[in-house]
């Protein structure tokens, strides 16, 4: 479904991502950790299509396609979703509009008809209740006034909505309390298929308790410098980072 | 007067002269007297020019150089009479004038509740001479400017709406003022007159639409006041044509315990200025302004306004936004006077700008003068760009760059619009704005492309 290659990515000119090798297949979730800073976020963004980073070398190829040479729009129409770590505050424009709106885009593209007001809404309000949002978020503007965990329980909920083949999920679990954090990795798991895929940013182990990847990626430094299975992710809470990096150092000088 | 202004100001004195003399007997009346007075006082005071601080930002010049022809009773209706339908609201009075002209056929004004008079002025005049008369002039001082006198000069139709004391109107007032002016640049000068007694309440929608896009000059003088405990939702769209230009002054008297809000969209007109005064002459009186600017391709759309708290504990709110694209250019001036005697007030301004484009430019100006020491006053003015942030978690969910932008632009005025207090008028606007907004769009994509 995504395969990554030597993806080296700039800002402000200084180089973030410093060559990532990634494959993810149909099917699988794969959780990425890493220390503060060490990119994991850029990655995200430049997946997403974030105009601030440029590639500098690398490839990325999404279901056959060239993902680094469509507009973020086209990218979210092929399935890629990116659930933010800071969703962006909307006002004046109301949540199930915004939503409506992106998924008629999305299936206009896919060759669907849009959806109309009644089957919009049933729908909608299918998916509010498998992140048990209560539909007083709907007529509010995107984010605005919501509180931390609010905002990342909305971006799962669009994600429900928008139904991508790939979702990102950057340190959704950051700022979830321990019931919301079931609610959210509950329904991530209800919408798993085996023909999509999910990639986990996160700092925490505990939420790889309730949404299980199959492998577990560690980034440091804007390089996968060790994957495994998920006892990578316990392996990593006892040891640190520090471990990987020392691991990584004596490999880069064997190497 | 600058001497350079003398050709026109002969032109408009030549025009005088031929609409006196249509006139018949007219010519001795009263009201004509106030007609002499204000063609004397536009020749003696002349085209404002950006020398005087009040139009500084605001080049009038391709105004004060075109030979407008007054308006004379329209021919043929029938021909805007199908551009005129669509735009009567569902459930509302109507009140229509085509290019300054009473026009019955599209209006509706059967069964109107005793004590709601709804009417063209010139019926009204000759109905009711003697309560009519005292209201002209009265809130709108004839040689304010050259634009105010001259509308005096040629003062003969506009909306006349009086409502009793104690009347609740259920049914909005709309107000349309329809230009078409195929056969040269036509001046029309609608003088309006509001009434509202003791404890009325009712709502109007003044709406200006160019149902042609042709060169023409709308001058509008109106005249509002309000008795106690009144309350006045004023709607008032500014469609023109984009070839036409547009001047109106809005004067409202307010007494004790009154409420009046105006909500003003203004999207038309090569040029359009539009001042507000609003005198809040006695206690307890809340007074909302809002206002939207929506300015594409070269237009200016010019939006003054004053808040004069003449008297204590009453509050004021403002909330002015203005977006601009392509090489326009907005003026906001918000004057908020606090006399001496005004403690206690409550006044609160806010503009902001969203520039669209590098070439659009705002000139923005509060002027707060205070003399009293016990209030509370605010302002605060932005000038800013749609957010990338944003942008980019629009797009990142499937939204068009264009339809991002779009959706934003339309967020940012979402609130003004918001405001407006009919229904018909806000769920109508959403797709005109939306419209002007992608037409900005492709246009500037043509010139960029053509260059
Ligand atoms: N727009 C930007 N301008 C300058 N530096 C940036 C920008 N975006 C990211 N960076 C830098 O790139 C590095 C990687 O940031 P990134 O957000 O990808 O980290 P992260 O792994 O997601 O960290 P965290 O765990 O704290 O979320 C950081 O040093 C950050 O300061
Ligand atoms: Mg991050």
């Amino acid at each position: 479904m995504l395969t990554i290659r030597d993806l080296h990515a700039r800002v402000e000119g200084n180089e973030i991502l410093r060559g990532i090798n990634l494959t993810v297949n149909a099917g699988e979730v794969h959780a990425i950790m890493g220390p503060n800073g060490s990119g994991k976020s850029t990655l995200a963004g430049v997946l997403a299509g974030r105009a601030a980073y440029s590639v500098t070398a690398g490839s990325v190829r999404f279901e056959g396609k060239d993902l680094l040479a469509m507009e973020p729009e086209d990218r979210a129409r092929e399935g890629l979703f990116l659930a933010f770590q800071y969703p962006v505050e909307i006002p004046g424009v109301n949540n199930s509009y915004f939503l409506k709106s992106s998924l008629n885009a999305i299936r206009k593209h896919r060759g669907l008809e849009e959806l109309d007001a009644v089957d919009f809404l049933t729908l909608i309000r299918q998916r509010m209740k498998l992140v048990e949002m209560d539909e007083s978020f709907l007529n509010r503007p995107v984010n605005e006034g919501f509180s931390g965990g609010e905002k990342k329980r909305n971006e799962i909920f669009h994600m429900a909505v928008l139904e991508p083949r790939l979702a990102i999920l950057d340190e959704t679990d950051s700022g979830l309390d321990i019931d919301a954090l079931k609610i959210v990795a509950d329904g991530v798991n209800t919408l798993r298929r085996p023909d999509n895929a999910t990639i986990v940013v996160t700092h925490y182990q505990r939420l790889l308790n309730y949404i299980v990847p199959d492998v577990v990626h560690v980034l440091v430094d804007g390089r996968i410098v060790k994957s495994g299975g998920k006892e990578l992710a316990l392996e990593l809470e006892e040891r640190g980072y520090d471990w990987v990096r020392e691991n990584n150092a004596r490999a880069t000088v064997a190497g | 007067m600058p001497s350079e202004q003398q050709p026109m100001i002969t032109w408009y004195e030549e025009q005088f002269g031929a609409f006196e003399k249509s006139l018949n007997g007219g010519r001795t009346s009263e009201i004509h007297a106030l007609r002499r007075k204000g063609i004397a006082a536009f020749a003696a005071l002349g085209f404002p020019t950006p020398r005087q601080e009040e139009w500084r930002f605001t080049n009038i010049a391709p105004i004060t150089k075109t030979a407008f022809q007054p308006s004379r009773q329209s021919a043929d209706l029938s021909i805007v009479e199908d551009r005129i339908r669509p735009l009567l609201l569902a459930g509302a009075w109507h009140l229509v004038f085509v290019n300054g002209q009473f026009a019955p056929s599209v209006s509706h004004l059967a069964g109107l509740p005793a004590g709601v008079m709804v009417s063209a002025l010139s019926e009204a005049l000759q109905k009711h001479p003697n309560e009519i008369l005292p209201a002209l002039g009265a809130v709108v001082r004839s040689d304010e400017n050259a634009f105010t006198a001259l509308n005096t000069a040629f003062l003969q139709e506009g909306a006349f709406i009086a409502v009793r004391d104690g009347m609740d109107v259920e049914r909005p007032i709309q107000v349309l003022f329809a230009a078409h002016s195929p056969g040269g640049p036509t001046l029309i000068q609608p003088r309006n007159i509001v009434i509202g007694g003791a404890r009325s309440r009712f709502t109007i929608v003044e709406q200006y639409v160019g149902v042609s896009e042709h060169p023409y000059l709308t001058n509008a003088v109106t005249e509002i006041s309000l008795g106690a405990r009144a309350v006045l939702e004023h709607d008032r769209v500014q469609e023109e044509s984009l070839e036409a230009y547009h001047v109106d002054s809005l004067q409202v008297h307010l007494r004790r315990d009154c409420r009046y809000t105006s909500t003003a969209v203004s999207l038309g007109g090569a040029i359009a200025r539009s001042t507000i005064g609003t005198v809040l002459d006695d206690e307890g009186i809340e007074c909302t302004l809002n206002g939207l600017l929506l300015a594409t391709g070269t237009q200016l759309l010019d939006s003054h306004t004053a808040i004069d708290h003449a008297r204590p504990n009453c509050a004021s709110h403002e909330l002015y936004k203005s977006i601009l694209d392509g090489q326009s250019h907005g003026v906001f001036n918000g004057k908020i006077f606090v006399r001496k005697d005004a403690q206690k007030t409550d006044a609160k301004q806010t503009n902001k700008t969203l520039l669209l484009s590098d070439d659009a430019v705002i000139d923005t100006k509060p002027q707060l003068e205070i003399f009293a020491d016990d209030v509370k006053c605010t302002h605060g003015a932005t000038v800013g760009q749609l957010d990338d942030e944003q942008i980019f978690y629009l797009r990142s969910r499937g939204i068009a760059e264009a339809d991002a932008r779009d959706i934003l632009t339309y967020a940012f005025a979402s609130d003004v619009i918001g405001r407006i207090a009919v229904e018909g008028v806000r769920t109508r606007l959403e797709p005109v704005i939306h419209a002007r907004l992608s037409r900005a769009r492709t246009t500037e994509h043509a010139r960029v492309h053509q260059s």
